[in-house]
C-alpha cells in the first residue's frame, strides 16, 4: 500500500495553549442555564425573598404576633406599612415571618421530590424489562391519583405535622412527574454511542449513571426542581388557607386563612392582597427561572427570542420562518419603533 | 389495537392501585373515630350500615387483611361506599351524587373554556412576534403563578363586593326551585360565571405558554416552509398543520394538569361556597367524617383517571404515531 | 496471535407483528492481529449487527464467536481482558463523545479502569496518546468536544480505543461522517497505528475503494451473508459475485469513458 502519508500534525486552534479550565470556570458554564435575562430576573427575585427570609428578624419592624391594640384593622400607615389585622398585629412583619416557611418547606419539599424522581426516573431509564415497566407503572399512578385531596387526608390526620412531615406530604404527590420527563430523557441517553463506549470500555454502571449521564441530564432535573418547589409553594399556600395546617407553621397561606376567617373581605384589602401577590410573584420568579431553563436547552426557542428582538430593532415583525421583505430602504426616522420593550421578556 | 390493548392494561392497572391505596388509608392513619361513632349511635345504624363502614376501615379485626380485602370489593361493586357521619348516615354514594354534577359542570366548563382559549391565543402569540405578544407572556406567566383560591377571592372582592355584578357564593339563589326551568338555569349560570371566570383566568396562563413555545418549535419545522411554499394561506398554515402538530403534547400535558386542576378547584368551591364534591371534602374533614373523605377520595381520582383515558384516546386519534409507540 | 472468530453465525430479530428479521445469515470470518479486514456493505447489510456482537452489545442467535480459540467471556477478569483487548471506534464523532467531558476525562477513564500505567503516569500517558494520533497535547488536552473539528473528535475517539493497548481494534465506518477531505488523513493515521502495535483491524465500512486502499483482505456482506471474501486486490479486481461487481462499478473511475455503459445495478 503506498499512499502519500500526511504527518503533519492536525491543526489545532492557534492561540495560547489551553491546558486546562479551573474548576470555577467549568462551574460557570455549568450555570449557562441561568445566564439570559429571565433566568436572572427571577433569580434576583428569588434572591430577595430569601434574604428576607434570613434577615427577618432585623428588617420586620414587629413580630408576627404582637399585637398593638391602639390600631386595631387600619389600613397602610408608616408605623404599620401593609396595615393590621383585627387584632392588631402588622401585616407587613407577618409577611416576613411568612416568607421563611413558604420557603423551608418548599425547597425542602423541592429536594426530597426531585431526589425521588431522579431515583425512580433515571433508574427506570436505565433498566430494561419488567423492572423498567414496574417503576413506570408506579410513576404513572402517582400521576394520576389527585394531589390536593391526599394531601388533605393526609395532612388531616396529624394535629401538628412538623415542617418535614408537611414537606414529605408534599413530595409524595409531586415527584411523580420528574420521574417520568427523566425516564424518557434517560431512554434517550442510554443508547447514545458515548454511553454505548463507556458501557463496551467496562465502566461500572453506577460510575456510567453518575459520571456520564447525570451531567447531561442536569438542565432537566433543575428544571423539574424549580417546578416542584412551585407546586410545593402553592400546595402549602393552599393547604394552609384551607386550615389544615396548624398555625404554628406561619406562611402566607396562613395569612390568608386568618383574613378569611376574620372577614377582611371585601374590605381590608391590605389584608388579603399582598400575601398573595407575594405567592404570585414568587411563582413568576420560580417560573422565569424556569423558562430561562427551557431556552437553554431548547435551541430554537433560544435563538429565536434573539433573533426576534435583533430584528424588531431593525424595524421588522416577524412572523414564522417567513422572510419578511423590506420594500423600502430603512431610515431610522421613518420606522417608529420604539424601544420600550417588555421589561420582563 | 396492541397499543390500546396496552393503554387499557395501564389503566386497569391504575384503577386497582387507586383502589388499593384506598383500601390501607383509614388502616394507615391513627386513631379510629369509626369505633366511637358506631359505639356512641347505636341505636342509629342499622347492622348492615355498621357492618359496611367497619369493612371500609378494617375494623373488622377478626378476618384477615385478605378477607378484608375481598370484602371491601364486594362492597364496592355494589355500590356501597359507607354512610357519612355528617349528613345523618345517608349514604356516600348518595352525598356525592348531589354534589359531583355541580363540580363536574363548574370544572368542566371551566377547564375546556380555558383550554380552548389558551391554546388559541399561545397558537396566535407562537405565530406572530410581535411586541404585543411579547407582552402578553409576562402577563399570562403572572396570572399562572396566581394560586387559585386567592384570585378567586380578589375575583369576589372586585366583582361582587364592589361592582355588584356577580353573587359571591352559591350556586343557585335561596329560594330558587331546582329544576330543567329556564329560570334556574340562568340562575345557576349567573351564579356559576364568577367561578368558571376564576378558573379560566388562573389557567389560562399555562396553556397560552405551552402552546406558544410549542408553535414556535413546530414552525421550525421544513414542512411547514413546504406548506408555505405551496402558497397555502398563513391561516391554513397555522390552523391545519402548525397548530395541529402543537396541540399534541398540549393533550398529553392536559391530561398530567387535570390532577392539578381538580386541586384548584377544591379550593374554589371553597371560596366560593359552591356545592361541589371540593367543599362536601373540605367541609367532610372538618367534620372528621371519614366514610365521607374516603368515598369521595375514591370518587375524585376515579374520575381522575376517566379524564386520563378520555384525553389518552383523543390523543391517539391526533396522533397516528402515538398508536406505535410504546405506552 | 490474538484472534476473533466467526462461525456460522446468524442473528436473528423479532420484529413487532412481523415475524422476524434476519440481520446475519451464517457468516463466517477470522481476525488476527497484524492484519486489516474490511467488511463492505451497504446499509442494512448487517455491518453493525456483527460490530455489535462484537462488542457484546447483542449476542448471536446461533453460531459461534471466539476469541483466542475460546467462546466470548461473559463475566470476570475474562470479561475484563476481553474488553481491554477488543476495542471499538464509532462511527459519529459528535455522538461518541460525552458533551460534558474533556479530552482528559475521556482518555483518563480507560486508563484507568484497565491499570494501564500507574497513577502518577496517566497524564504523561494522557498526552503520549494524544501525540500518537497527532494532535497537539497541550492545545486538546482540555478541551470539550465541542470545540474540537470532526476529524479531531474522531482522532480522540482513536486514542480512546488505543489507551488499554488492544490487540483487535473494530472501526465501524469511521470517516464516513467526516468531510470528504479529511477521511484519507485519519484513515492514514489508522493504517500507521495499525501497522506501529500490529493491530488487527475490522474496518467496517461502505466505501469500497477506501477498503481496497486500506485492508489486506476484503468481505463483502450483502443482506446478512457474505458473498464474497479474498485479498483485497483480488475481490477489486476480479469480482466473483455480481453484487460486488455491482458494489465495484458504482465506484466513480476518473479512467472509466462516460459513454461506455456500465454493467449490471446495484440489487
Amino acid at each position: 500500500m503506498t499512499i502519500p502519508t500526511t504527518t503533519a500534525l492536525e491543526a489545532s486552534e492557534p492561540e495560547e495553549p489551553r491546558v486546562g479550565i479551573s474548576t470555577l470556570q467549568r462551574m460557570g458554564a455549568s450555570f449557562a442555564m441561568f445566564r439570559n435575562r429571565k433566568s436572572l430576573t427571577g433569580l434576583i427575585i428569588l434572591g430577595v425573598f430569601v434574604l428576607i427570609a434570613v434577615f427577618g428578624d432585623l428588617i420586620a419592624p414587629y413580630g408576627p404576633l404582637d399585637k398593638d391594640y391602639t390600631a386595631l384593622k387600619q389600613p397602610p400607615t408608616w408605623q404599620h406599612l401593609l396595615g393590621t389585622t383585627h387584632m392588631g398585629e402588622d401585616i407587613f412583619s407577618q409577611i416576613i415571618y411568612g416568607t421563611r416557611g413558604v420557603l423551608l418547606v418548599g425547597f425542602l419539599a423541592g429536594i426530597l421530590a426531585t431526589a425521588a424522581a431522579v431515583a425512580v426516573g433515571v433508574a427506570s431509564g436505565m433498566v430494561a424489562g419488567w423492572r423498567s415497566e414496574a417503576l413506570s407503572a408506579l410513576t404513572n399512578v402517582f400521576l394520576v391519583l389527585p394531589g390536593l385531596p391526599l394531601m388533605i387526608i393526609i395532612a388531616s390526620q396529624y394535629d401538628d405535622p412538623s415542617l418535614f412531615l408537611i414537606a414529605g406530604v408534599l413530595a409524595l404527590t409531586g415527584w411523580a412527574w420528574g420521574a417520568r420527563v427523566l425516564r424518557a430523557q434517560t431512554m434517550s441517553l442510554r443508547d447514545r454511542d458515548f454511553v454505548r463506549a463507556a458501557r463496551a470500555n467496562g465502566e461500572p454502571l453506577w460510575r456510567i449513571i453518575t459520571v456520564e449521564m447525570l451531567p447531561n441530564l442536569m438542565a432537566i432535573i433543575a428544571s423539574s426542581f424549580v417546578g416542584t418547589v412551585t407546586a410545593a409553594v402553592l400546595g402549602l399556600t393552599t393547604l394552609a388557607f384551607i386550615g389544615i395546617i396548624p398555625i404554628t407553621n406561619l406562611n402566607w397561606g396562613t395569612i390568608l386563612f386568618w383574613a378569611q376567617q376574620n372577614g377582611a373581605f371585601p374590605d381590608y384589602w391590605w389584608w388579603y392582597v399582598p400575601a398573595g401577590l407575594c405567592i404570585a410573584l414568587l411563582g413568576m420568579a420560580l417560573a422565569l427561572i424556569n423558562f430561562g431553563i427551557d431556552e437553554y436547552v431548547n435551541p430554537r426557542l433560544r435563538s429565536e427570542g434573539e433573533r426576534a428582538r435583533a430584528q424588531r430593532k431593525k424595524g421588522v415583525t416577524a412572523t414564522s420562518g417567513v422572510t419578511a421583505v423590506r420594500r423600502t430602504p430603512s431610515s431610522p426616522a421613518s420606522s417608529p419603533h420604539d424601544e420600550t420593550e417588555a421589561s420582563l421578556v | 389495537m396492541r397499543f390500546f390493548a396496552r393503554r387499557a392494561v395501564f389503566y386497569l392497572f391504575t384503577a386497582w392501585a387507586a383502589i388499593t391505596i384506598n383500601f390501607f388509608l383509614p388502616r394507615m392513619m391513627k386513631g379510629d373515630p369509626i369505633s366511637a361513632y358506631l359505639q356512641k349511635n347505636q341505636g342509629k345504624i342499622s347492622p348492615e350500615a355498621a357492618d359496611a363502614l367497619r369493612t371500609l376501615f378494617g375494623l373488622d379485626t377478626g378476618k384477615s387483611l385478605f378477607e378484608q380485602y375481598i370484602d371491601y370489593w364486594r362492597l364496592l361493586l355494589s355500590g356501597d361506599l359507607g354512610r357519612s357521619f355528617s349528613h345523618g348516615l345517608a349514604p356516600v354514594t348518595d352525598v356525592i351524587g348531589t354534589a359531583l354534577p355541580w363540580t363536574v359542570g363548574l370544572v368542566g366548563i371551566a377547564t375546556i373554556l380555558s383550554f380552548i382559549i389558551g391554546t388559541a391565543a399561545g397558537a396566535i402569540i407562537g405565530w406572530r412576534r410581535g411586541r404585543a405578544s411579547e407582552l402578553a407572556i409576562p402577563a399570562a406567566n403572572f396570572f399562572s403563578s396566581v394560586p387559585y383560591f386567592w384570585m378567586g377571592l380578589i375575583a369576589i372582592a372586585v366583582f361582587s363586593s364592589a361592582l355588584g355584578w356577580f353573587p359571591a357564593s352559591h350556586a343557585y339563589s335561596k329560594g330558587a326551585h331546582p329544576g330543567f326551568t329556564l329560570e334556574f338555569i340562568g340562575d345557576v349560570i349567573y351564579h356559576g360565571t364568577l367561578p368558571a371566570l376564576t378558573i379560566v383566568l388562573a389557567s389560562l396562563g399555562g396553556w397560552m405558554l405551552g402552546m406558544r413555545n410549542m408553535m414556535i418549535t413546530v414552525l421550525d419545522e421544513d414542512y411547514i416552509t413546504v406548506a408555505q411554499a405551496k402558497g397555502l394561506s398563513p391561516a391554513r398554515v397555522v390552523t391545519r398543520y402548525a397548530a395541529r402538530n402543537a396541540m399534541l403534547p398540549q393533550l398529553s400535558s392536559f391530561a398530567l394538569s387535570l390532577g392539578f386542576i381538580v386541586g384548584g378547584t377544591l379550593v374554589m368551591e371553597l371560596v366560593f361556597s359552591y356545592p361541589g364534591v371540593g367543599k362536601l371534602l373540605l367541609d367532610a374533614t372538618n367534620a372528621k367524617d371519614y366514610p365521607l373523605m374516603q368515598g369521595l377520595f375514591l370518587v375524585i381520582t376515579l374520575a381522575v383517571l376517566l379524564a386520563n383515558i378520555l384525553a389518552d384516546a383523543a390523543y391517539a386519534i391526533l396522533d397516528p404515531r402515538a398508536r406505535q409507540m410504546e405506552a | 496471535m490474538t484472534a476473533l472468530e466467526f462461525r456460522s453465525v446468524t442473528k436473528r430479530y423479532r420484529v413487532r407483528g412481523a415475524g422476524h428479521m434476519l440481520a446475519l445469515d451464517d457468516v463466517s470470518f477470522r481476525l488476527g492481529s497484524g492484519e486489516t479486514v474490511a467488511l463492505v456493505g451497504q446499509s442494512g447489510s448487517g455491518k453493525s449487527t456483527i460490530a455489535k456482537i462484537i462488542t457484546q452489545l447483542e449476542r448471536a442467535t446461533s453460531g459461534e464467536v471466539l476469541f483466542d480459540g475460546a467462546p466470548l467471556p461473559r463475566g470476570g477478569r475474562g470479561l475484563r481482558r476481553y474488553r481491554q483487548q477488543v476495542r471499538m471506534v464509532f462511527q459519529d464523532p459528535f455522538a461518541s463523545l460525552n458533551p460534558y467531558h474533556t479530552v482528559r476525562h475521556h482518555l483518563e477513564r480507560p486508563l484507568r479502569l484497565d491499570n494501564v500505567v500507574p497513577r502518577d503516569e496517566v497524564e504523561a500517558e494522557v498526552r503520549r496518546l494524544l501525540q500518537r494520533v497527532r494532535l497537539d497535547p497541550a492545545a486538546t488536552i482540555g478541551r470539550r468536544p465541542h470545540e474540537l473539528s470532526g476529524g479531531q473528535r474522531q482522532r480522540v475517539a482513536i486514542a480512546r480505543a488505543l489507551a488499554s493497548r488492544p490487540a483487535l481494534l473494530v472501526a465501524d465506518e469511521p470517516v464516513s461522517m467526516l468531510d470528504v477531505s479529511i477521511r484519507l488523513g485519519v484513515l492514514n493515521l489508522l493504517a500507521d497505528l495499525q501497522r506501529e502495535s500490529n493491530l488487527g483491524v475490522l474496518y467496517i465500512t461502505h466505501d469500497l475503494a477506501t477498503a481496497r486502499h486500506f485492508s489486506d483482505r476484503i468481505m463483502v456482506l450483502h443482506h446478512g451473508r457474505v458473498v464474497e471474501e479474498g485479498t483485497a486486490d483480488d475481490v477489486i479486481l476480479r469480482p466473483q459475485h455480481e453484487y460486488t461487481r455491482a458494489l465495484r462499478d458504482a465506484s466513480p473511475d476518473p479512467d472509466r469513458h462516460f459513454a461506455t455503459p456500465t454493467e449490471g445495478a446495484l440489487s
